[in-house]
């Protein structure tokens, strides 16, 4: 057990509970950071400012690290996801199969870059490195869901199903 | 758990299954799941439970050609082969089930004797044969034998010898010699050991460690638990990444299964050995495939380098010991300690021995995973497994490695793929990607792809990678839209060894390669784009070409 008292849980909200939970398994151990911080993600959908320093106090790691771990990986977000996450794959095989072009076709459709969300909140555009499904490029992932041999049209499909919603 | 107990379970297994007249398996590998094969099992099942014969329908890992899924076999009297079904939807089901016992579903035959008489399957041996979930399934294909033969009759030192014997070396990408790292750690001094998986398949474009991950994860938990007895270590991490869900599910299942018949934890088979395994979530870095890198997320840290030496085999994680090696390397412990040494050793080329997986994605017909003899040459990879380049294109070039390997071009094919072959001619054998490339592909355009990766994946913590993948990508950017010149091109030259020399560690020394090689094997491209600011893919529309506006170079 750690030494110090670790901080309160910042709310009522029970998804803390499960982010202690994480780090109290793990024993309050500073390695458990990166875990501790995937849990808030995965719970809250991104990292703010108060769960990192929460993550930080509760774990005796410096803010600056908490921070640097939070900003160094591409997995972490800080900023709130849409409602809907559309994830277009940009690894090797998807880009030779024309994932740019799907990219473009999004980007046009949604009008915001790569990484942004619609000033509505219905929609995140993401890109991701590589989801591990290169045989049935180029794949997008719809919410999660993985969708493989995708066209442009799809693309504008599926956006447009989310936009009537 | 004992040796005579776990004959008994696969004994069981064996007796279950035999009171089914027969198996149908469908791959419910992410390429098949994400067209419907979960739907097709619940169909699949329905309509055997309404048949007549007794059918087991089981879930297993990927089956190996993705591009015809979704995939089912069965294995049953009707005739000496498997049948195999390509394209297999739940609509399907009733006509399967009706079929058993006749002739075969004439529309959905998959007619690929060729792509798999020219494998070998070592560490695919259970793919598509086992349910993942079930660790009886596993046990009842000789699996966890390895270990209780390892703790009962042999000694750490004699597990080292084997698997030097084996001439096995590390299925990461670089190549080194197991025997010779895990030797070096058993060596070292210290009471608290590590052993670490690491299952970071950062390299876009391969997935054979997420497959093997994910389809047969007691092999990779065997491999560590033997490798863990051999250096002497009691704890072990999976290092997988977070954007492979499945995996992390199946490992989990599997440690606890594993704990569960005492596999797993403090005095395993009654012997003074204990061993558990932890699982690390990467959070998508590539450069955390670089061990000291996978080193510092694990502590929880930012993921960056440290010069070696020290290696980790002195002074790892926490400043321990550490064995680190690849899922595939570990995949293939336990049939190296099943079949001896020798067997493994006479598989192969003359320095590269076993068998290798690569993920054979692009353009090309039958994509999917395959388990090849080293020694294999390319053009039968990719002309008699692969089925050639679709769509009445020609060939261009085979990229390996991902962003730290280079492009093969067509007169090259007829080279044996080993470690030194591929490096000889500016690739590297990588965790095992290789992405086919046809006409459409404009070479210059995929360096800057490349390069882009590597810019956006470099940690930051050295300048020559830092900053010298930021430059050749503005080079190359320069190029791709028309506005490079000829000093350009020299710049971009001299940046590349620059880069390659300086880096720190193995993401900025290799970041060139894949511009090294394109401009080895096909200069000409690069001249065109320059010269006749012409792209003949047709890919980079030279927009900027004739204005005066150009990417500003700072170096």
């Amino acid at each position: 057990m750690p030494l110090v008292a670790p901080p309160p849980l910042p709310s009522e909200d029970k998804r803390w509970k499960i982010v202690n939970g994480t780090m109290r398994k793990n024993g309050f151990a500073r390695h458990a950071l990166i875990e501790a911080l995937h849990t808030v993600q995965s719970s809250f959908g991104y990292l703010d400012d108060e769960s990192i320093r929460f993550v930080a106090l509760s774990l005796r790691v410096p803010l600056s690290q908490a921070y640097g771990v939070a900003t160094f990986y591409h997995y972490f977000t800080l900023k709130p996801p849409g409602k809907h996450t559309l994830t277009i794959c940009a690894g090797t095989a998807c880009y030779i199969k024309g994932a740019d072009k799907l990219i473009g076709a999004a980007e046009k459709h949604l009008c915001v870059k790569q990484g942004q969300t619609t000033p509505d909140g219905q929609v995140s555009l993401m890109v991701a490195r590589c989801v591990g499904a290169c045989s049935r490029a180029p794949v997008i992932l719809c919410d999660g869901e993985v969708a493989g041999e995708v066209t442009e049209s799809q693309v504008r499909e599926q956006l447009e199903r989310w936009k009537a919603e | 758990m004992t040796i005579e107990e776990l004959e008994q379970i696969a004994k069981n297994v064996k007796q279950a299954n035999e009171k089914f007249d027969y198996e149908i398996n469908v791959c419910m590998d992410l390429a098949c799941a994400s067209q419907g094969a979960d739907k097709l099992k619940d169909a699949l099942e329905k309509a055997a439970a309404a048949g007549a014969k007794k059918v087991l329908v089981r879930r297993t890992g990927c089956m190996g050609p993705c591009s015809h899924g979704p995939l089912v076999r069965v294995d049953g009297p009707d005739d000496p082969q498997e049948r195999l079904y390509r394209k297999v939807n739940a609509s399907h089901a009733e006509a399967i089930v009706k079929s058993l016992g006749g002739a075969p579903v004439p529309d959905l035959q998959c007619n690929l004797d060729e792509h798999f008489d020219k494998q070998v399957r070592v560490v695919l041996e259970n793919a598509g044969y086992i349910d993942p979930e079930k660790i009886d399934d596993y046990i009842a294909r000789d699996g966890y034998k390895a270990l209780l033969t390892v703790l009962t009759e042999m000694t750490p030192n004699g597990v080292v010898h084997r698997i030097t014997e084996s001439g096995l070396r590390g299925r990461g990408g670089g190549g080194y010699p197991t025997g010779l790292k895990w030797g070096t750690v058993a060596k070292a001094a210290g009471d608290v050991k590590y052993v670490v998986c690491n299952g970071d398949e950062g390299d876009p474009g391969a997935f054979m460690d997420r497959s093997v991950m994910e389809g047969d994860p007691h092999r990779v938990i065997e491999g560590m638990a033997i490798a863990a007895y051999a250096v002497g270590a009691t704890k072990g991490f999976i290092y997988v990444r977070a954007e492979y869900p499945v995996a992390v599910s199946r490992l989990t299942t599997a440690l606890r299964e594993a704990r569960r018949h005492g596999l797993l934890g403090n005095n395993i088979s009654n012997t003074p050995f204990n061993f558990d395994v932890e699982i690390r979530l990467g959070a998508g870095a590539f450069v955390c495939g670089e061990e000291t890198a996978l080193i510092a997320s694990i502590e929880g840290r930012r993921g960056t380098p440290k010069p070696r030496p020290p290696y980790p085999a002195a002074s790892g994680l926490w400043g321990k010991p550490t064995l680190i090696n690849n899922v595939e390397t570990y995949a293939n412990i336990a049939p190296i300690v099943r079949n001896g040494g020798k067997w493994f050793y006479n598989m192969g080329s003359e320095r590269s021995k076993g068998t290798k997986v690569f993920a054979l994605t692009g353009k090309i017909a039958n994509t999917g995973l395959v388990e090849v003899p080293m020694g294999i040459k390319l053009r039968e990879i990719i002309d008699v497994i692969g089925g050639g380049v679709p769509d009445g294109h020609t060939f261009k070039a085979v990229q390996t490695g991902g962003p730290s390997g280079g492009c093969i071009p067509a007169e090259m094919l007829d080279v044996g793929v080993s470690y030194d072959a591929l490096l000889k001619m500016g690739s590297i054998m990588g965790s095992g990607g290789m992405i086919v490339m046809d006409d459409t592909s404009c070479m210059v355009n995929v360096a800057r792809f490349f390069i882009e990766f590597c810019m956006t994946e470099s940690c930051g913590k050295c300048i020559p990678c830092r900053a010298g993948t930021a430059q050749m990508f503005t080079l190359l950017t320069r190029i791709c839209d028309g506005t490079g010149t000829m000093d350009d091109l020299a710049l971009l030259e001299d940046l590349c060894s620059t880069v390659k020399e300086a880096s720190l560690c193995g993401l900025g020394q290799t970041a060139p390669n894949p511009v090294l090689s394109t401009l080895r094997y096909f200069r000409n491209e690069y001249i065109d784009h320059i010269v006749n600011k012409r792209c003949s893919a047709g890919v980079c529309n030279m927009h900027a070409a004739h204005s005066e506006i150009r990417s500003e170079v700072l170096a």
